[in-house]
């Protein structure tokens, strides 16, 4: 079986992947070969026909497939190499790809790697949800894609379960093609989408959102016929004698993503336990030299232009190496240390430090509040202090650190106090 | 529709398929009917998938003889029919005195059926077979092991049609009623679709619903207890955790053998079952209560498992002849019914079924022939095409082979467990001709993996579409109370194609 030999290998052609690709070949890697296994690049936005994307990117307000579009054309005008249709199966830590296409199964060897898969969504098994198995029930992104991409009408009366971004605005979707929609449940005392999805997609169309309230029971042998829902106390348990039930025909779940990460696992990347996704230091790599993770791989993201951002430095960090490694030195990989999600954080990254070269921190915070600070802790010391007026879980906090604040080496916290 | 043969087989059930293949063999015509749109849709999709050794059971009943006899004949059994099949042995783990005293019991009865190469083995050895595992001592069964109980049961239903057996899907049964000796005997059957069936001789394999079945027939006096066992699904990054079977000592009068993990010969572990009676033997919920016994019990066998890490959860029904307040099970009635003459009766066929299912065929069968004359037919093909294995689990230059000859290998339908477009339309072509998203399921494993279809249901819908014409009507997860979708979005909406048949451009 043949062995390609190439450069930059990216994996997963949706908005990560895109843009890592584009700035691989913009920093001078002159062999990129971009990957994905669906038939059209552009991921999860083709199935994402409502607007909001690109106002940090572009400041206008696009739909999903035009925010795949200012990339997908770019691409085609850069010396890119694409193979759609590709399937990625597995990856060793030297950095051999299994690729299986109608084309040929064969196998790739890359100079550096951009792990770009992107996130599945969780199931109605991650939360146990009693009953029977009937048919009518599907998770938001699956019931997205049906409506969306094969003119498929999933149920006439949902229930949504879950305040995910995406169970928003599939409560909205349903509606406007002529489904009622009883209401969204979130277990959780606040909502897990974003402000402007509650108000855009739940308060303009009238559909209630409960809070601390979850679906307990699924009713129904052949199809859904309804959900049992009850509020939950602060330990999110069911409250007895708080059961309702709720007619529906249809359950849709948002009710968290997961990092896509199987490559990642398969050839031995230490994974996050926080993020689900590769633990990477501030060039994005992971523990297994010249393989690099961006986008929903890494961590979920609240909006896909922190995607791109992101993913376009990885995509750079990595042109880097290849171009190093295939001057036919295997560039060193300078020492780094851990950061940690300190109180009031649910994760940070990047998950490891090499220090003294300007950072990005990613985080996410537990619960919503008021004037708050992020802190920057280094050994004791706080090396950084920044207040925000309002977080919110669902809002992803950047802050950029210059490499003078971060010194080699050394442990650093983030608290939110 | 009247359709006349000489055997109809009530229940597509592993021991009603196993049945209708080993009458397969012969020259009658046989038919199988089945109350869902495939077979294989009760009892026998959901359970441990254990082939047992045949220590458990009270020397000299049918549940012995039969366990043992099933056990030597599976893995021919399953080399032909192209099923998974895995001898892995079986700890059973004594915990103190009282469990050692249930070990030497065990021993005795496995010798006294003839069970082979028992031997009761100190910690070290136990350890070395499973490590990690704790306990004092456990009885070593090696002929126990692992199949799977979905593919086992197609196989044999597909075989059996390769070999001129008719299964009718979607046929409940409402009437069996004797016809005068004049008439040329025999029973007449008529189902809930309307359709009359006429055999001189009717097979009750019902499972769950044999008192049922048999009551029509004119034979009461039996009842089927419906007992609910519930279980977990575990990702497959445990595969290989699990090397042997690993069961506590029986309790006596427990209706099942107790929670424990179950290796699958697909790389999951089964975390079950549960065993509590219920009233409807169609009641597959699964409750609050036990799943969250079943997670604890989980983490305390397995500590690093993750909430993800359980990606389904289903309950099995349990046919057991003995109520709540006897406990314990009574011994399988497979009998050539002395009164309704041709009616050959199977009630209370509970574990080991699925291990005793061959053996149940070959018995049935000689039954069968005290009421016709059995020849065989040359023309038998016993083994079926294809590999067991599915093409994820090949050699990659296998894959790469096989890629070159039919490009639907190289697409990929389920990331999670890496099923090919081919394997998806090779499940469909079934000579069944069962499409529902479960039979496709249980033949090709899509949607059985960690993301539970939300990454390949719409690729499977585009198939099923741009194969066979399907309309969003026309999709079913199981039987017809169960579609999938509502209807168009758009009635005037043009679907772009989605084939990638006509080749990647890139």
């Amino acid at each position: 079986m043949k062995c390609e030999i190439r450069g930059v290998v990216v994996i997963g052609g949706g908005p990560a992947g895109l843009a890592a690709a584009l700035s691989a070949v913009e920093a001078g890697c002159r062999d990129v070969l971009l990957l994905e296994r669906d038939i059209r690049l552009g991921g999860i936005l083709n199935q994402c026909i409502h607007d909001g994307f690109g106002l940090h990117a572009f400041g206008e307000a696009l739909s999903g497939p035009e925010y795949a579009a200012r990339y997908i054309d770019r691409v085609r005008t850069h010396d890119i190499e694409v193979r759609t249709g590709s399937m990625v199966l597995s990856l060793s830590r030297d950095r051999v790809l299994e690729v299986s296409s109608r084309n040929g199964y064969g196998t790739i060897r890359a100079d550096a790697v951009v792990l770009a898969m992107g996130c599945r969504e969780r199931t109605r098994e991650a939360l146990s949800i009693p009953g029977a198995r009937p048919s009518g029930i599907y998770t938001a992104g699956a019931a997205q894609n049906l409506m969306n991409l094969e003119n498929i009408l999933p149920g006439r009366r949902a229930v949504i379960l879950g305040s995910g971004d995406i169970g928003l605005i599939m409560a909205r979707r349903m509606v406007l093609e002529g489904a009622s929609v009883e209401g969204v449940y979130e277990v959780l005392p606040y909502a897990s989408g974003l402000p402007r999805n509650l108000r855009q997609c739940l308060d303009d169309y009238g559909i209630p959102l409960h809070l601390s309230t979850t679906v307990t029971e699924v009713l129904g042998k052949g199809r859904l016929e309804g959900v049992v829902v009850s509020r939950v106390d602060e330990s999110r348990s069911p409250i007895p004698g708080t059961e309702r039930e709720v007619p529906c025909d249809v359950l849709l779940l948002s009710v968290g993503l997961i990092p896509e990460n199987e490559l990642a696992r398969g050839c031995g990347i230490s994974l996050d336990f926080r993020t689900g996704g590769a633990v990477v230091d501030e060039t994005f790599m992971t523990d297994v030299p010249g393989v690099f993770a961006c986008g929903n791989a890494l961590h979920v993201h609240d909006l896909v232009d922190w995607v791109s951002v992101e993913a376009s430095e990885a995509g750079r960090e990595a042109a880097d190496w290849a171009v190093a490694f295939r001057r036919g030195r295997e560039p060193e990989v300078p020492v780094s240390l851990p950061v940690k999600a300190g109180e009031g954080v649910r994760y940070v990254l990047p998950g490891r430090l090499r220090g003294g070269r300007d950072a990005v921190l990613s985080l996410r915070v537990l619960a919503p509040g008021r004037d708050r600070d992020v802190i920057l802790r280094v050994e004791g010391r706080d090396v950084l202090r920044r207040t925000f007026p309002r977080v919110h879980p669902a809002e992803m906090l950047r802050l950029a650190v210059p490499g003078s604040d971060l010194p080699p080496g050394g442990v650093v916290e983030v608290v939110s106090s | 529709m009247e359709r006349r043969y000489d055997v109809l087989i009530a229940g597509g059930g592993v021991v009603g398929c196993a049945i209708a293949r080993e009458l397969s063999r012969y020259r009658v015509r046989t038919a199988l009917l089945d109350r869902e749109r495939d077979v294989g849709l009760g009892t026998s999709c959901r359970n441990s998938g254990v082939l047992h050794s045949g220590i458990n059971y009270t020397p000299g009943t049918l549940r012995a003889r039969l366990a043992v006899e099933g056990n030597r004949r599976m893995h021919a059994l399953c080399r032909d029919l192209r099923v998974k099949c895995r001898t892995i042995g079986k700890l059973t783990v004594a915990q103190d005195e009282e469990d050692t005293a249930t070990l030497a019991r065990l021993l005795e009865q496995g010798i006294a059926n003839g069970v082979p190469g028992l031997r009761i083995i100190g910690q070290e050895e136990m350890r070395r077979l499973q490590p990690g595992v704790e306990g004092i001592r456990a009885l070593h069964s090696p002929s126990s092991g692992i199949v799977s109980p979905y593919a086992l049961t197609v196989a044999l239903a597909e075989n059996a049609v390769t070999n001129g057996v008719h299964v009718h899907l979607g046929q409940e049964v409402l009437e069996i009623r004797p016809r005068l000796p004049e008439d040329g005997g025999g029973f007449v059957v008529r189902t809930a679709a309307g359709d009359r069936f006429i055999a001189l001789v009717v097979v009750n394999a019902a499972g769950v619903f044999a008192d049922r079945i048999a009551a029509l027939a004119g034979i009461p006096g039996f009842r089927i207890y419906p007992c609910r066992g519930e279980y977990y699904v575990l990702d497959r990054r445990f595969d290989g955790v699990l090397r042997t079977l690993v069961y506590p000592a029986p309790r006596p009068h427990h209706p099942g053998l107790g929670i424990h993990l179950t290796p699958t010969v697909d790389g999951n572990i089964l975390i079950g079952p549960s065993a509590e009676y219920v009233e409807d033997p169609g009641d597959l919920a699964c409750t609050a209560a036990i799943l969250r016994k079943l997670q604890e019990k989980g983490r305390g066998l397995l500590p690093d498992l993750a909430g993800a890490d359980f990606i389904r959860s289903f309950a099995g029904i349990r046919a057991k002849q003995s109520p709540p307040e006897e406990g314990g099970t009574r011994d399988y009635i497979i009998e050539d019914h002395k009164d309704v003459k041709g009616f050959i009766n199977l009630v209370g066929i509970e574990s080991p079924g699925l291990t005793a299912s061959p053996a149940i065929a070959v018995m049935v069968a000689e039954m069968v022939g005290h009421h016709l004359p059995l020849e065989e037919k040359e023309t038998f093909v016993s083994c079926r095409e294809g590999r067991r294995e599915f093409f994820c689990e090949l050699a990659p230059e296998e894959k790469a082979a096989l890629v070159a000859e039919d490009p639907d290998y190289g697409e990929v339908v389920c990331r999670c467990e890496g099923i090919t477009r081919r394997e998806v339309l090779d499940a469909l072509a079934n000579p069944l001709g069962a499409r529902t998203l479960v039979s496709l399921k249980y033949r090709a494993r899509v949607t059985m993996g960690r993301c539970q279809g939300g990454f390949c249901l719409p690729r499977i819908v585009r198939i099923l579409r741009d194969e066979f014409g399907y309309d969003p009507e026309d999709y079913f997860l199981r039987g017809d109370s169960s579609p999938l979708f509502v209807g168009k979005v758009r009635e005037d909406a043009v679907l772009r194609t989605s084939v990638f048949a006509e080749g990647v451009r890139p």
